[in-house]
């Protein structure tokens, strides 16, 4: 159905951010006063007309709340055919709001986090794009509309990881984002054409159908052809959501300013791949071979970033291998069809909070310890910085899973709905996700303690103090959704009100007793309590000790950029030389060798170069001439 | 207004401002310029009345006109424009200003590259809007002959612009240059005069009773198998060079070495567009039959041009022969289009064509403005420009993002129509040349990087920010890659078509999805 009222103006969502970072980067200097105030003010705005859509959106028949607004013909040839069109429905609408919301508080935070750094305008025009693509990302009404967010997306990271260019490792991190997405993105884009070439059409509505009363060209699909789409753009989404084997570039994306990670990490762009993987549900449900292959990489994703952040001194590092590890649960979860569904989409929105509230907190300690951020140069912080330690604190509680927070409802349902996939495969993967969640325990508490509690250790000129209330203010809303988020949602209905789009499949009742509850809560005390054992019960050295294999192989990010570089790198740049020397001798020499050969002698090309060429032209025309001539001959005999 | 030659009048205004230009007394420079972006201001402005005045609902040729020249060959002086045609001479007449103005100053140091020029500023300019007169006919031309004159003569004011106002190797950049079109061009010559024969036979052989040259009557003369792939190889074989496609492309980076940047952004962004202009025109709708057996092998070397040409431009160190070798990745994404014999990807190949021309444009242009500042093309004599100069920064970096075809930017949903539409008909050669997107991802930001970013050098301590001619020159571009980024239907409207009409005379059956939707409205399973 076609979208109505205020819903008709929903592409204000997209046009505000864009026009407030367009102004930001056009007016230059001009907009140094006032820029920031204007980028918070359209996110700001964006919330609000997020909200108009979704109180709108409730107003309507739980049936009738997918609407389409149909905004300019993009380009058409033929039977290609794509329209700027936007889907409003209840999966893009929770994304939206998360977006916006979450994307507003970290606006806010960032007013005070960069009041020193001179480019603040257009560190805030970076973060206007960045939402706009986002936004366009979930709103696209086909697959090329997300794909150009998607890409766009890329293009913010791009520029927010190396918002600080001049130092040469954040413009190394930005490059190799940008990259390592890109090789994500063919597989986006190759699951495109795949589809047009299939369905004839790139359209959700045609594709994926409208829900119930409508199936769409998806159900048709052969197995074949099901896997290799859902293949390709598990590609796409492990690029997005730095899924192995496409996992490298997240963790040297904290080159950029310590709220480009709360954006990136916690409450967008790594979350689009699950995203992609849900909204192509009916695709995934017609190859349980292609959903197996998104549940076990999202098991190995899971435990892979979760052993990263048991090696990292560096509180963003450990931060970033905690984010891996949840995209990996949410990915795992998208994978096990309309079970997980909602559990995904319900994780995403709670680690939405609680991720992005740790990484503000951990720019906060930052901000307090003049930039450093090696948490053995932390310890017993939480005196000096009470805001910041006991938001940080609601968060971290909220991720281990404590009883009652947000994290511990949303991953209790992913694990629970793992085993019950059921056989084997069921089996291995609620386990995965059971251990994952006492690494989880382990590693959190691990960063907790070496950053708040013990003795201190910080370096002679650190003051660590509060942070002002410009930053602490998105604190304490963060560490309120980290609490009550996961609950609501869970308790709330949310299944509910995704069900149009992603099937409402059988809804269990929320029973955190069955056994994998109680084995995940023990897990998680048993994670903690081995951190308290090494970290808090005893001193933290100030120098890293040489460690075992696993935690040199974690603080190593588990060989993956070794592997990069003597899989990929190496032999690439080998190729590049090898191509360059084959293009300018056997290539060029080639054909200037055939030109000497025609020309006579390899000597009269040297003279011929030298400014003879004239006539060499002339002779060529009189060539030319003679055959002309012979050609005439020929026709008139 | 009807039988108004268009035409001739905007054929005639560059080269009546070439003249005038040559005529102005020595050391007027100042009044040479002025006078030189006057006339191109002037045909700009008639090109873009002219789109407007273009009917897409119409017959194919617009604004025709022809008088007997060589009657006894039956050739005739004959123009038109289709909607491919129309793009292409649109985009010339826009590019010529402002790539006047954005070599402002090159003549009197050839473009920053430290030798001094051969000839004097006010023929530089001269030459410059010679050549635009020469781009104009060589798409007007609907006689194939008359193209063919065009054709050729284009190469003579670029041969004096490069060996006259070019780099130390200018010499040899430019006689390269000259013998590889001028063999093209003989190999064309032969396929060209050879319709004359063909032409004139009696209507009973197969022939048209009579002598012609006139494109829209050869192409409806059926041509014996055999003769066609010959001809149809004389043909690709100058297109492939012009175009040009690996193997014969080497010509091209030492030329973009050498070159002044403003008549490179002439050069690739325009005159490299008759190759692929010429195939999509000549090659398919003269000899459907040979195109389509030829296609296997086009289409190898087109995917070789897209990860070759991708692969050494990752490899340069001059900022120059990087784009140039960037020109011969996308050039194949173009050909790709072209003989995936798709409408999709064709219509995407001639957007392309137009995209590409603004893209490249943007990029020489900076890099230029990069070189006059330093004196040097290599990527190490920069490093850091972002701190010195962000706003030059800033627009290379769009430049380059269009270079990369990033959604948003024009480029994208020409090389998305390329590779969904050859996709439907030749997936291994769309896949493979999809491979080319992670390739531009890595030559474009590298280069970026290398220049832009880092701590600011030593060497761009003095660097300053872009004069407000330079934005002036640069803006446009930048504006265009943008609006054609998110509105490229207009532009589609005019090219499709044409697309269809080559559609119809390559009697390609039309696409048909695997699944189609007629099962779909009851939901039921096949």
């Amino acid at each position: 159905m076609k979208a109505e009222g205020f819903q008709a103006l929903a592409w204000l969502l997209i046009a505000l951010p864009l026009a407030g970072a367009a102004i930001l980067l056009l007016g230059g200097r001009r907009t140094d006063k006032w820029g920031h105030w204007l980028g918070t003010a359209t996110s700001l705005a964006a919330f609000g007309v997020g909200v108009g859509v979704f109180v709108q959106m409730l107003g309507y028949g739980h049936e009738e709340r997918r609407r389409t607004l149909h905004l300019w013909e993009f380009f058409q040839a033929g039977s290609l055919k794509v329209d700027a069109s936007l889907l409003l429905d209840p999966l893009s609408i929770s994304f939206v709001l998360l977006i916006t919301g979450v994307g507003t508080l970290i606006h806010v935070y960032s007013i005070g986090y960069m009041s020193h750094d001179v480019d603040r305008r257009r560190f805030f025009a970076y973060l206007n794009l960045f939402v706009a693509a986002m936004l366009l990302l979930v709103l696209g009404g086909n697959y090329v509309v997300l794909f150009v967010g998607w890409e766009g997306v890329g293009l913010a990271s791009y520029l927010l990881i190396g918002f600080w260019q001049y130092k040469p490792t954040a413009a190394t991190a930005a490059k190799k984002a940008f990259i390592v997405n890109r090789v994500g993105d063919l597989g986006l884009v190759t699951a495109i054409m795949l589809m047009f070439a299939t369905f004839g059409t790139v359209g959700f509505e045609q594709i994926l159908g409208t829900g119930h009363e409508h199936v769409g060209l998806a159900s048709q699909l052969s197995t074949g052809t099901a896997t290799a789409i859902g293949l390709l753009l598990l590609v796409g989404a492990c690029g997005k959501s730095a899924q192995l084997p496409l996992q490298s570039w997240l963790l040297d994306a904290m080159e950029g300013p310590t709220p480009v990670s709360a954006l990136i990490h916690a409450a967008t762009m790594v979350t689009a791949g699950v995203y992609l993987i849900v909204r192509s549900g009916p695709i995934f449900e017609m190859s349980p071979d292609a959903q197996l292959v998104v549940t076990i990489v999202g098991a190995a994703t899971l435990l892979a970033g979760a052993i990263i952040g048991t090696g990292k001194d560096d509180i963003k590092k450990a931060l970033a291998g905690s984010t891996m590890s949840q995209i990996g649960y949410m990915t795992l979860a998208a994978g096990l069809g309309p079970a997980g569904y909602v559990f995904a989409i319900a994780h995403l929105i709670a680690h939405g909070f609680f991720k992005a509230g740790l990484f503000l907190g951990a720019g906060s300690v930052m901000h307090g310890m003049n930039d450093d951020v090696n948490m053995r140069h932390y310890g017993g912080l939480f005196k000096k910085m009470t805001i910041t330690g006991a938001t940080f604190g609601l968060g971290y509680f909220a991720i281990i899973g404590v009883p009652g927070l947000s994290g511990w409802f949303t991953k209790e349902g992913i694990i629970a709905a793992a085993y019950e996939k059921g056989g084997t495969s069921g089996a291995i993967l609620g386990s995965c996700a059971l251990i994952g969640a006492g690494i989880t325990a382990y590693y959190m508490s691990r960063v907790m303690f070496m950053t708040f509690f013990g003795e201190k250790r910080w370096a002679d000129d650190a003051h660590p103090h509060e942070s002002p209330k410009i930053m602490t203010i998105p604190l304490v809303v963060l560490a309120f959704g980290s609490v009550f988020a996961g609950g609501w949602l869970t308790l709330g209905g949310f299944g509910h009100f995704l069900g149009p789009v992603v099937g409402e499949g059988e809804h269990h009742g929320f029973n955190p007793f069955n056994p994998y509850g109680i084995a995940a809560f023990v897990l998680m005390l048993a994670g903690v309590g081995l951190a308290w054992r090494q970290y808090g019960a005893r001193p933290v050295p100030r120098e890293q000790p040489a460690g075992s294999f696993l935690t040199v192989a974690a603080r190593k990010d588990l060989y993956g950029d070794a592997l990069n570089e003597s899989l990929l790198m190496r032999p690439g740049q080998w190729l590049t030389r090898l191509a360059v020397w084959f293009d300018s001798r056997a290539v060029d020499g080639a054909v200037n060798g055939l030109a000497a050969g025609i020309g006579g002698s390899s000597g009269r090309l040297r003279r011929l170069q030298t400014g003879f060429a004239r006539s060499y032209a002339l002779s060529m025309f009189l060539g030319a001439s003679v055959i002309l001539a012979a050609l005439l001959a020929v026709n008139v005999s | 207004m009807n039988d108004f030659p268009w035409l001739s009048v905007l054929l005639v205004l560059p080269l009546l401002g070439a003249i005038t230009v040559a005529l102005l007394p020595r050391g007027r420079d100042a009044l040479a310029k002025q006078t030189a972006l006057g006339f191109a201001a002037a045909t700009a402005v008639l090109g873009i009345v002219l789109a407007f005045r273009f009917d897409s609902g119409g017959p194919r040729f617009q604004f025709t006109q022809s008088t007997p020249w060589i009657e006894a060959f039956g050739v005739d002086f004959a123009l038109g424009l289709d909607g491919v045609a129309l793009t292409m001479v649109v985009l010339s007449v826009v590019l010529v200003p402002l790539v006047i103005l954005a070599s402002w100053r090159d003549a009197e140091r050839s473009g920053g590259t430290g030798v001094p020029p051969k000839r004097s500023v006010k023929t530089y300019f001269a030459l410059i809007l010679a050549l635009e007169t020469m781009m104009i006919g060589v798409f007007a031309a609907t006689d194939v002959f008359l193209f063919y004159v065009f054709f050729e003569a284009m190469l003579i004011p670029v041969y004096f612009i490069i060996g006259s106002y070019g780099g130390p190797q200018r010499s040899y950049a430019a006689v390269k240059f000259l013998l590889y079109s001028l063999f093209g061009g003989l190999v064309m010559l032969v396929s060209v005069l050879w319709l004359f024969p063909l032409s004139s036979r009696k209507v009973s052989e197969g022939g048209l009773g009579a002598a012609t040259f006139s494109f829209e009557e050869l192409s409806g003369m059926t041509i014996e198998p055999t003769t066609a792939k010959w001809l149809f190889l004389g043909f690709f074989l100058a297109f492939a060079i012009k175009a040009p496609l690996v193997p014969v492309h080497t010509w091209l980076p030492d030329l973009a070495q050498q070159a002044p940047p403003g008549a490179l952004v002439l050069i690739v962004g325009v005159l490299d567009k008759v190759g692929t202009y010429g195939m999509l025109r000549f090659c398919l709708e003269l000899f459907p039959g040979a195109a389509q057996w030829a296609t296997p092998v086009v289409l190898g070397l087109a995917v070789l041009s897209i990860i070759y040409g991708a692969i050494l431009a990752i490899g340069q160190v001059d900022l120059k022969r990087l784009v140039a070798y960037t020109s011969v990745s996308h050039f194949g994404f173009i050909v790709l289009g072209i003989f995936g014999m798709t409408y999709a990807g064709q219509s995407g190949a001639v957007l392309y064509m137009v995209n590409h021309g603004f893209s490249t444009a943007a990029l020489f242009l900076l890099v230029g403005f990069l070189i006059v500042r330093r004196g040097s093309a290599r990527i190490d004599a920069f490093g850091g420009v972002q701190k010195k100069a962000p706003v030059l920064a800033g627009l290379f970096l769009v430049a380059g993002l269009s270079g990369l075809s990033l959604p948003g930017l024009a480029p994208f949903v020409s090389e998305f129509m390329v590779l969904t539409g050859t996709f439907t008909q030749y997936r291994v050669a769309a896949v493979l040349a999809a491979v080319g997107i992670v390739l531009a991802a890595i030559y474009i930001l590298w280069m970026y990087q290398r220049t832009m970013g880092g701590p600011a050098t030593e060497q761009v301590s003095g660097l300053s920010d872009l004069s407000v001619r330079e934005k002036v020159a640069v803006a446009p571009v930048i504006a265009v890659i943008v609006v054609l980024g998110f509105f490229p239907q207009p532009v589609l409207n005019v090219i499709n078509p044409s697309v269809e009409t080559t559609q119809t005379v390559l009697d390609r059956p039309g696409f048909r999805p695997q699944i189609t939707g007629d099962v779909a409205e009851n939901g039921a399973r096949p």
